[in-house]
């Protein structure tokens, strides 16, 4: 496992995937950070976290596109099944790759929020609250790990993607639609008035339980529905590997 | 060292490998000889792990390789039909992904620089998989198979799309390996088992036509019957010689000329030399033979002649006792497909003959 863990995150860098995901990510977050609290002379961080969450539609299909549809095309995946290493081993080592190159940007990106503690108290803010309390570090690092947690699930399921074509594109644009559908699910729920739609839409939608963590709050059931979405997936890409050798 | 029982599989409806059994013993260099499309590949892979069989026992190294994939996979080195290169790695980079891959503990550098000078890639190590040539791209599937020096090594197909030097080179390191491993090559051209393997197993339509010694299966071939004569003459009396002519059971006139000689197929009789008395017979009626040559065998031939010659022992041994029921039902299945295939050429002529007409 760590041997494939170790070829893919080296692999990202070998080809321009790594540098463009890592310096795109950096740009993005960069100026988001930059308008929505500098320019908008506020603290408050909720806007940056839940557009940076839009960002991810593009970016998190980057990380995954490749993961099994290369292997397949390049008939590599043989190898890779033909050695001694378990199915698991070869799907965990390639999603702790993708994540780990994920969690390095996000936790690079922090350096973002710097600025803000350095104005803290600064002048020109326009809101009294927000003047008084300055920036509110226990809602940045719960809304980084909400957005990590999210990223988890995501890479997840492009990594299933992945698996079920040979073709990059194709897995990178499905991915695409699945996060885009994700987000706009949430958006729709807000227009819908019956209670037992929205609570299923509630209950299958990423976004609504990411609330919690932009309060400020790690909320554990928020966790294990996120882990255990990123356990679905791996298991059901498992499944994909187990089928295709039954079939 | 491997044991396959009954192995079946099915692809849907289709199927690939229809009640395969072997044995095959440390140290045994093994063919497996067949048409396209014949099952080798699936069998190769269902023993590698990476397909599962649809019914049957495989082990390896005494262990089931559904129960114990993992430690079964440790005694093999597989090379698949196509090398499994990942294209942006150097071959130094590479091999080390499959030692890691691999779990092997070995001293690495050494390790690597054995394998590296076995297969010689040597002044290739360095440099990007991706701008190799087919040649080396295949030894270094090789080196990454004998990484972890396994005791059971399985080669798919190993010298497709190699030129005849790297096939002889190819071929050697193959005989060369074979001293101290178990050592299982697929292909599809009888020369190449020929000169590698001390037994052949062949298999045709996901069945076992044959497991024989190479020494067997040479002897079998080089009974060859069928010759390409060119025989200066009037066409149609030498055809008729040739047609009556005892010990010949099939003659036809081919559409090639060579000056004012017409070429000839001829098929000899099982067990009769027509050669010296063909040439006495052409010089009585004073036309010249310029040519004799032996046609070379398809495999679906070479399947007969060994399963024909199988037989004759088995008879003499036995003192016509019944035939083994496999070999039987063998021998039945092949005559068809012969047949079915003579039907079609037959079918061809006659339409040539009909665009003649119009």
């Amino acid at each position: 496992m760590f041997a494939i863990f170790k070829k893919e995150l080296r692999s990202y860098f070998l080809n321009a995937i790594g540098y463009v995901y890592v310096g795109v990510f950096l740009a993005i977050s960069g100026l988001l950070c930059c308008y929505t609290t500098l320019v908008a002379r506020t603290y408050d961080t909720s806007t940056y976290f839940s557009l940076i969450i839009i960002s991810f539609i593009i970016l998190i299909p980057l990380l995954t596109m490749k993961l099994f549809s290369e292997e397949k095309k390049l008939r590599t995946e043989q190898l890779l099944l033909t050695a001694p290493v378990s199915i698991w081993g070869m799907v965990f080592g390639k999603f702790l790759a993708a994540f780990t190159l994920f969690v390095s940007g996000v936790l690079v990106s922090c350096i973002n929020f710097f600025p803000l503690a350095a104005y803290h108290n600064a002048e020109g803010i326009s809101d009294a609250y927000d003047k008084a309390v300055g920036p509110v570090f226990s809602i940045i690092i719960s809304s980084t790990v909400g957005i990590i947690l999210i990223g988890a699930a995501f890479i997840a399921i492009g990594l299933f993607i992945s698996s079920l074509t040979e073709n990059q594109l194709a897995a990178a644009i499905i991915t695409v639609a699945i996060i885009l559908g994700m987000l706009l699910l949430n958006m729709v729920n807000n227009y819908i008035e019956n209670t037992t739609v929205k609570f299923i839409i509630n209950w299958v939608c990423f976004m609504s339980r990411f609330s919690n963590f932009s309060y400020g709050l790690l909320d554990p059931a928020a966790l294990v529905y996120y882990l255990s979405i990123a356990g679905v997936f791996l298991l059901l890409t498992v499944r994909v590997y187990d089928k295709r050798r039954w079939g | 060292m491997i044991k396959i029982e009954h192995l079946v599989k099915n692809y849907g409806a289709n199927c690939a490998v229809d009640d395969i059994s072997f044995e095959i013993k440390k140290g045994e260099i093994v063919g497996f000889l067949g048409p396209n499309g014949a099952g080798k590949s699936t069998t190769m892979n269902i023993l590698t792990g990476y397909l599962s069989s649809t019914s049957g026992i495989v082990e390896v190294a005494g262990l089931n390789v559904l129960d114990y994939p993992l430690e079964a996979k440790k005694h093999i080195g597989y090379l698949p039909e196509q090398p499994p290169l990942y294209l942006d790695m150097t071959v130094e980079e590479y091999l080390i992904f499959t030692y890691n891959l691999k779990g092997c503990t070995l001293n690495r550098t050494k390790h690597l620089e054995e394998i590296c000078d076995v297969v010689k890639i040597r002044d290739v190590y360095k440099r990007l998989i991706r701008n190799l040539s087919k040649g080396y791209r295949q030894r270094v599937g090789i080196a990454q198979a004998l990484i972890g020096n396994p005791e059971i090594i399985i080669f798919d197909e190993p010298t497709v799309g190699l030129d005849p030097k790297q096939i002889i080179e190819v071929r050697n390191l193959l005989r060369n390996l074979g001293r101290d491993h178990t050592v299982i090559l697929s292909t599809h051209i009888l020369q190449e088992v020929q000169a590698v393997c001390d037994r052949i197993i062949i298999i045709n339509k996901g069945k076992i036509v044959a497991d024989e010694l190479t020494e067997n299966i040479t002897r079998a071939v080089e009974s060859n019957r069928r010759f390409q004569l060119k025989i200066c003459g009037p066409q149609k009396e030498v055809l008729n010689m040739l047609r009556q002519k005892p010990g010949i059971v099939h003659a036809e006139l081919t559409s090639a000329r060579d000056g004012d000689a017409y070429t000839y197929n001829i098929e000899s009789d099982v067990g009769v030399d027509i050669r010296k008395s063909l040439f006495y017979t052409l010089a009585e009626k004073g036309w010249p033979l310029i040519g004799m040559e032996a046609l070379g065998m398809s495999l679906e031939e070479v399947f007969v002649a060994i399963v024909d010659q199988a037989a004759d022992r088995s008879a003499r041994y036995e003192r016509g006792a019944q035939k083994p029921p496999r070999r039987a039902r063998v021998e039945h299945e092949l005559a068809k497909t012969i047949t079915e295939k003579k039907k079609s050429e037959e079918s061809e002529y006659s339409a040539l003959f009909d665009d003649d007409d119009e």
